[in-house]
């Protein structure tokens, strides 16, 4: 405990404590990360997992508690400071200049020079080379940044990270983005890196991750450390207890019995270079899983359903009436709704307020009087949508983007239920949002699909479609590959569909 | 379940209420600034004129009066901000409409009317057609903006010289003076201050209680969301601009009826003092940022220093060297009032 370099510590952190106005974010969190080890970090939205990474980053200073790296105190002044000590942080939104070459993205502001006080290219691109190498990372240094992939970018934020020639490297969620077979290549890099005696600190909400690449778990919860164990020790549903303080229930699923009539039928549909003839059903009361990887289709394939980018052949029926879904406005008024993907681009209003947000989509009929919002009805319609989705928020007047990521989540899907929903197509719901506000929306879409709703549920985590649907459809390519019961599906099945 | 609903809302209400009063609404800190350059000027007057500045019904009422056209095309330009987009075209929109309004108003004393046999017209005629001119540059722009993917910027520039260009056309160049003394009362007395006001009040109004307000702040917060939302974006856009038009129209009306003749020189950079007055008041150029009670500050805050450098007798240059500052400075001052709210969050 003493003298932390000598037992391959590389870093500690001992009873550091950070208070913001209103808020204790970190009560005497104590931490220690391994040379050669990757160290999970996992807790809930809001436990204060941010805020020790951005401390240890040099991003905040702590109110009490010290930092030790290789055994000696540090202070860090900023995080270029943090940097120079060897500890860099790959944040969730990736900061990469969409413009510029991999190399230029890499190198920035350390650009080799030549004899004229010009940047190298030549050299420039050598050594990224040479570093992409040492990753195993297969990306050509000339690319455009703005052409690559998601995942190559996060290969890239990792390489850049790297350069700094960092011993520690702090990763924040680094799959959220990632289809499966990425996640893959990135584990197989941090394998890597472990091998080369780096240490890692890994923030994640996805248990498995957990498993398959961490060798010390530690669980935050409301700013405090609550345990740690190596995964071996511990069960899937210990660390969710240590995550959320009580019992999850898990969530139940009444198989075929409830499942009524056709409600949305797909016939065809076609929309080039996306996706080409999908056919399916979809009944009242069910979850229809759609699996595939990124760029198979299937969010190109939900915004047609919805109107955004309506197919250009192919029919649609709704009820026992065919209809032309042609833009959301449409797709509402015929009891659609959709949650999309990306709750930054194109589902949250971050200036305005939870209420605000809220109300958005049914700002008519009975809210409205001659152009006039009814304020008492729009705010008692969204309380007790609050209310039923358990939104923690001071109040409904607060900015949306004071809330964490599962509380945005469920006001999305609030502004979408306020709708009165038939049809609920749901893009990744659960993406980024903790382990408690997942099983919440996962109770909450059995509940809707227990009172006739029907759902479509399109979903990269492979274990939350096979748990919640069920039927899965899968598709690759822009093709729907198959369709599958969920008493015959797994993940092996699903995964021989969906990868070429 | 009704009685807990309504439980629920009214916890919220009460809640919500606490909080407005521990937070300070964001015009308290304008409003700070322009009690604070009143003070400013008021001290500078008794060391340097031996004068009082505010203690002057005559100066208060001419520093309102100057700014009432600006600010009314500012009611019209905070809504097009809040949507993210801009307005270039006011100032050129002001001259065409005073043209054409002025054409339509002129007595049959004017030795060389513009439109002989229509002269001594109600002055209801002038006021529709230059409202109508108002809304139809607007329109223009609304449809352009909505319907192609030229960014608000370059749409309203083009009708800016557009505009300007049919104004020096429509009459040559010559102006349109002699106007009746119906149409001059328009810009007499305080009626521009009340047409200001009013104006300000009737979309204050609408952008906090209506529908068509919490599109508009939903459609600047993120325009692709309110579109998944169901919210018509494109039809939303054209009403906005529309609107701006109508008020841009509105000013020229006024501006003509002040200088009783229509002159295809008027309004210049008209424009930029209402963004200008926007910005201070708040509103934000990224979207869904900035209330009409801010940007009536805003340029109350224009009109005070216009004002203020006059009563001081300084040169006019100044003056300009300082507004420019004070934009600035606003614009600096909101965004580190943003960072810190939201660092607190």
């Amino acid at each position: 405990m003493r003298d932390g370099a000598s037992d391959g510590c590389l870093l500690e952190v001992r009873n550091v404590c950070k208070a913001f106005p209103g808020v204790v974010a970190l009560d005497d969190v104590s931490l220690r990360v391994g040379r050669g080890t990757v160290h999970a970090l996992s807790g809930e939205n809001g436990a204060g997992k941010s805020t020790l990474m951005k401390i240890i980053a040099g991003i905040y200073a702590p109110d009490s508690g010290e930092l030790l790296l290789n055994g000696r105190a540090v202070r860090f002044s900023s995080p270029r400071d943090a940097l120079r000590h060897g500890i860099a942080m790959i944040h969730q939104e990736l900061n990469l200049m969409p413009h510029m070459s991999v190399a230029e993205n890499v190198w920035i502001r350390r650009e080799p020079v030549n004899a004229l006080g010009l940047i190298s290219h030549r050299e420039l691109r050598r050594r990224t080379r040479a570093l992409l190498e040492r990753l195993r990372i297969d990306i050509d240094p000339d690319a455009e940044v703005r052409t690559l992939t998601i995942a190559a970018r996060q290969m890239i934020e990792i390489a850049r990270a790297l350069s700094f020639e960092s011993e520690l490297l702090i990763m924040d969620e680094p799959t959220s983005a990632l289809s499966e077979r990425d996640a893959g290549h990135l584990f197989a890099i941090i394998r890597e890196l472990k091998a080369q005696g780096k240490g890692i600190l890994y923030i994640t909400h996805r248990l498995e991750e957990l498993f398959e690449i961490a060798d010390e778990v530690s669980v935050l919860r409301d700013g405090r450390y609550v345990g740690s164990g190596t995964p071996a020790s511990l069960t899937r549903e210990a660390i969710v207890r240590m995550m959320v303080g009580r019992e999850l229930s898990p969530v139940v699923l009444d198989g075929e019995a409830r499942r009524g009539a056709i409600l949305l039928a797909a016939r065809g549909l076609t929309l080039a270079p996306h996706f080409y003839d999908v056919s399916f059903e979809l009944h009242a009361g069910e979850i229809l899983g759609i699996a595939g990887l990124v760029g198979s289709g299937r969010t190109k394939l939900a915004e047609a359903l919805f109107g955004l980018t309506p197919a250009s052949s192919g029919r649609l029926s709704i009820g026992d009436r065919e209809v032309k879904i042609d833009s959301p406005q449409s797709a509402i008024s015929r009891g659609l709704a959709f949650v999309t993907e990306d709750r930054k681009e194109s589902g949250c209003f971050l200036t305005l307020s939870v209420l605000e947000n809220l109300e958005i989509s049914v700002l008519r009929g009975e809210f409205v009087r001659l152009g006039f919002v009814r304020p008492r009805a729009v705010l008692a319609a969204c309380a007790a949508m609050c209310a039923l989705l358990r939104v923690k928020t001071p109040d409904l007047h607060s900015p949306i983007a004071n809330l964490s990521g599962g509380n945005q989540q469920k006001v999305l899907i609030g502004r979408c239920l306020l709708t009165r929903p038939r049809i609920l197509i749901l893009d990744e719901p659960t993406r980024g949002v903790d382990v408690a506000a997942k099983a919440e929306i996962h109770q909450l879409i059995s509940r809707l699909v227990a009172e006739g709703t029907a759902v479509l549920l399109i979903s990269s985590e492979l274990p939350e479609i096979l748990r919640t649907s069920h039927r899965i459809m899968v598709m690759r390519e822009g093709r729907v590959t198959g369709i599958l019961d969920r008493a015959e599906a797994d993940q092996v099945k699903i995964m021989d569909l969906a990868a070429a | 379940m009704a009685t807990t609903r309504q439980t629920v809302a009214r916890e919220t209400l009460r809640v919500g209420g606490g909080v407005r009063l521990r937070r300070l609404p964001p015009e308290a800190s304008i409003l700070v600034v322009l009690i604070g350059l009143a003070l400013a000027f008021e001290l500078l007057g008794w060391i340097f004129v031996r004068q009082s500045f505010l203690l002057n019904e005559q100066r208060l009422v001419v520093m309102i009066l100057q700014v009432s056209v600006i600010g009314i095309i500012a009611v019209g330009v905070t809504q097009v901000i809040i949507t993210g987009g801009i307005d270039l075209s006011s100032g050129s929109v002001v001259a065409l409409t005073a043209m054409v309004a002025a054409s339509l108003a002129q007595s049959s004393e004017a030795a060389r009317a513009v439109y002989p046999s229509l002269t001594d017209m109600p002055v209801l005629v002038p006021v529709v057609a230059g409202l109508t001119v108002g809304a139809a540059a607007g329109l223009v722009n609304g449809t352009l903006i909505a319907s192609t993917s030229i960014p608000p910027f370059i749409a309203t520039l083009g009708m800016m010289v557009t505009a300007r260009g049919i104004a020096k056309w429509y009459t040559h160049g010559e102006p349109a003076s002699m106007l009746t003394d119906t149409y001059a009362e328009i810009g007499s007395g305080a009626v521009p201050v009340m047409i200001f006001l009013g104006a300000a009040l009737i979309f204050h109004i609408a952008l906090r209680y209506t529908r068509y307000g919490k599109l508009t702040y939903a459609i600047g917060a993120n325009p692709q969301a309110a579109r998944v939302s169901g919210v018509r974006v494109g039809r939303h856009l054209i009403a906005v601009y529309t609107i701006a038009g109508t008020l841009s129209g509105l000013a020229g009306i006024v501006t003509s009826a002040r200088a009783v003749s229509g002159q295809a020189g008027m309004g210049t950079m008209y424009e930029l003092d209402a963004i200008a007055a926007a910005v201070i008041g708040g509103a934000s150029l990224a979207g869904g940022v900035g209330r009409i009670t801010g940007t009536v500050i805003g340029t109350m805050i224009l009109g005070v220093v216009t004002s203020g450098f006059t009563f001081l007798r300084i040169d006019a240059y100044y003056q300009e060297i300082v507004k420019g500052a004070i934009i600035v400075a606003a614009v600096i001052a909101d965004q580190y009032r943003q960072r810190t709210a939201r660092r607190r969050g």
